[in-house]
């Protein structure tokens, strides 16, 4: 092959490319560009508009229901985050052992990951509100005979079923790196008496670490986006108590009134998300590498 | 030796204890329901005193479940065909050439970084410019979650053509075919594991997604499942034997999907994560 024939590039080559990626510039990043510049203005969706510089950005520092807003996306994702990566990296650990109906139950455990988190949301809706208060009142426990999703520990509700549905692809991950670990070094290390939690640690999770680094930015971003489990379980309340980033710009972005203000805040939550997928990423990376 | 092959009884037993209660039973809970008269709902667990199908019969009518499950299947099935050929075509293109031409390295990493946009960071002005071209129903539905899904199917496109040796399309090219054709007769039979997960992953995300149709959405003839129910729970109110009955008919398709396929798609969906 000479060296002309390789540069060449046959026209057919574009014919594949430019038509999608053209549509995915009007259809993705012309919306992405013109919501940062509406951020800059005051326009309410509809009607004139002016530039109005920083001040959406500004006045964000004064706006309580945008700090009620980060403050409860960060507190549930964190919390959501570390809850659901202990507990499927514990169940990971368990479908891997010595079980019998291997298949059946990892096929079990896999099941939420199909069903549509808005269903799932009002099952849960139920079961907090006639299962388990009914519950409780028979048993004589009064922090169960309430529905949960009504008080100010309606968070635990919804973080319940967040941890419920996302354990199913945290644990398949988790469970895909278990088996690509050699059996031959558990045998190693029960000679030099590692054995236990210390050999997990010392052995099994420096070896799965790229599947832990996985799950982690996968899981953080999905929980800074939550979104339909809260739609379904709360609305956002009670009062505003479990409202999340993404439901302020929906809710206030489409009916309020707010299109440039959310537009800022959506710019806001994209640096936000963006910059905590880097940082992930180059941390745990170098971490691995450390490792390896 | 021996020892090693010994079944670990008590973790067998505890996780499917965990697994019939945690997992199987609010799925145990939505079918008995869905079953129950409201008269029977006072041992809520008891299985229904008498099996009441017509639960189901007024949730067909109620939500006009044949006209919301088309659409559904409208949009998941288009969806999955377009974005296969096409996101696999646009992946191959810019992999084979990324490395001897400035505009196609430029393509990849234009893709790669739109994965770091959220969907939510963007639907506020997307809703204004999918009105603008008439694209707020299922057919524009459809058409955006085709080019929406360019960034992470490039993505799990790449690693994947990367591994095909290039040795086979200059053989075909030296047997006169054009890039089209070396393109739908070599590389996309060779495509087809990851293209399984790309179809997983397509067929998920459409069927279940909730977000897009909400905003998108709003004449009642162009629905999905999953909008229905949202838009008629104000509707079901109380009425928990209809609601539950309703949502066991948004489950059921993909419940029978998993039952047939679910080794299949456990596969396809981790090693779709694992290699990204």
């Amino acid at each position: 092959m000479n060296k002309h024939r390789n540069n060449h590039i046959s026209p057919a080559f574009y014919l594949m490319v430019v038509p999608v990626a053209a549509l995915f510039f009007l259809l993705h990043t012309v919306p992405f560009l013109k919501g940062i510049f509406y951020s800059f203005t005051n326009w309410k969706g509809y009607g004139s508009w002016e530039f109005i510089g920083f001040k959406n950005f500004l006045q964000f520092f004064k706006d309580p229901s945008i700090k009620q807003a980060y403050g409860f996306t960060f507190q549930f994702a964190l919390s959501a985050t570390v809850l659901v990566n202990v507990l499927s990296l514990a169940l990971a650990c368990g479908l891997n052992g010595k079980i019998r109906g291997k298949n059946l139950l990892k096929a079990l455990y896999f099941l939420p990951y199909m069903l549509g988190t808005l269903i799932i949301g009002f099952v849960f809706n139920f079961i907090f509100g006639n299962i388990i208060p009914g519950f409780g009142k028979t048993a004589g426990i009064p922090g169960l005979s309430v529905n949960i999703l009504g008080t100010s520990k309606a968070w635990l509700g919804v973080l319940f079923v967040t941890v419920w549905q996302s354990m199913a692809f945290n644990t398949m991950i988790y469970l895909s790196g278990l088996q690509t670990v050699d059996k031959d070094i558990y045998d190693a290390a029960s000679v030099d008496g590692a054995v236990g939690l210390q050999r997990f640690i010392k052995i099994t999770f420096p070896l799965i670490a790229p599947f832990f680094t996985i799950n982690m930015v996968l899981s953080v971003k999905s929980f800074l986006m939550a979104f339909d489990q809260i739609m379904a379980m709360t609305g956002g309340g009670p009062g505003t108590a479990t409202t999340t980033i993404s439901m302020l710009i929906y809710k206030r972005g489409f009916d309020g009134g707010q299109f440039a203000y959310q537009s800022a805040n959506a710019v806001i939550l994209f640096l936000v998300v963006a910059s905590i997928s880097v940082f992930q990423l180059k941390i745990l990376e170098k971490r691995e590498a450390k490792v390896n | 030796m021996k020892e090693k092959e010994k079944t670990n009884w008590l973790l067998t037993i505890l996780l499917s204890v965990i697994a019939v209660f945690v997992i199987l039973g609010p799925l145990y809970i939505t079918v008995v329901i869905a079953l129950k008269s409201p008269s029977d709902m006072e041992h809520i667990l008891a299985l229904p005193t008498s099996l009441h199908f017509e639960n189901f019969s007024m949730a067909w009518k109620l939500t006009d479940y044949p006209r919301k499950f088309l659409n559904t299947f409208f949009i998941t099935s288009i969806n999955l065909v377009f974005t296969i050929l096409t996101n696999s075509m646009a992946a191959y293109a810019i992999i084979r050439n990324k490395d001897k031409s400035r505009f196609f390295n430029l393509m990849y990493y234009y893709f790669i970084s739109a994965m770091f946009i959220p969907f939510n960071v963007i639907m506020l002005p997307l809703v204004k410019q999918a009105s603008a071209f008439h694209l707020d129903n299922i057919y524009g539905i459809t058409l955006i979650y085709i080019i929406f899904g360019l960034p992470m199917n490039t993505f799990l496109y790449s690693g994947y053509i990367k591994s095909l040796p290039v040795a086979l399309e200059e053989a075909a090219k030296i047997d006169g075919a054009d890039t089209f054709q070396t393109f739908w007769s070599i590389i996309f039979p060779l495509l087809k594991p990851m293209s399984a997960t790309v179809a997983i992953l397509s067929f998920m995300w459409t069927w279940n997604d909730f977000l897009m149709p909400l905003v998108l959405l709003s004449d009642a003839s162009q629905q999905t499942l999953q909008l229905a129910q949202y838009v008629f729970k104000g509707q079901f109110s109380t009425q928990y034997n209809l609601a539950f009955a309703s949502y066991l008919m948004v489950l059921l398709p993909v419940l029978a999907v998993y039952v047939f396929c679910q080794k299949w798609i456990i596969a396809g969906v981790t090693s779709g994560s694992v290699k990204a």
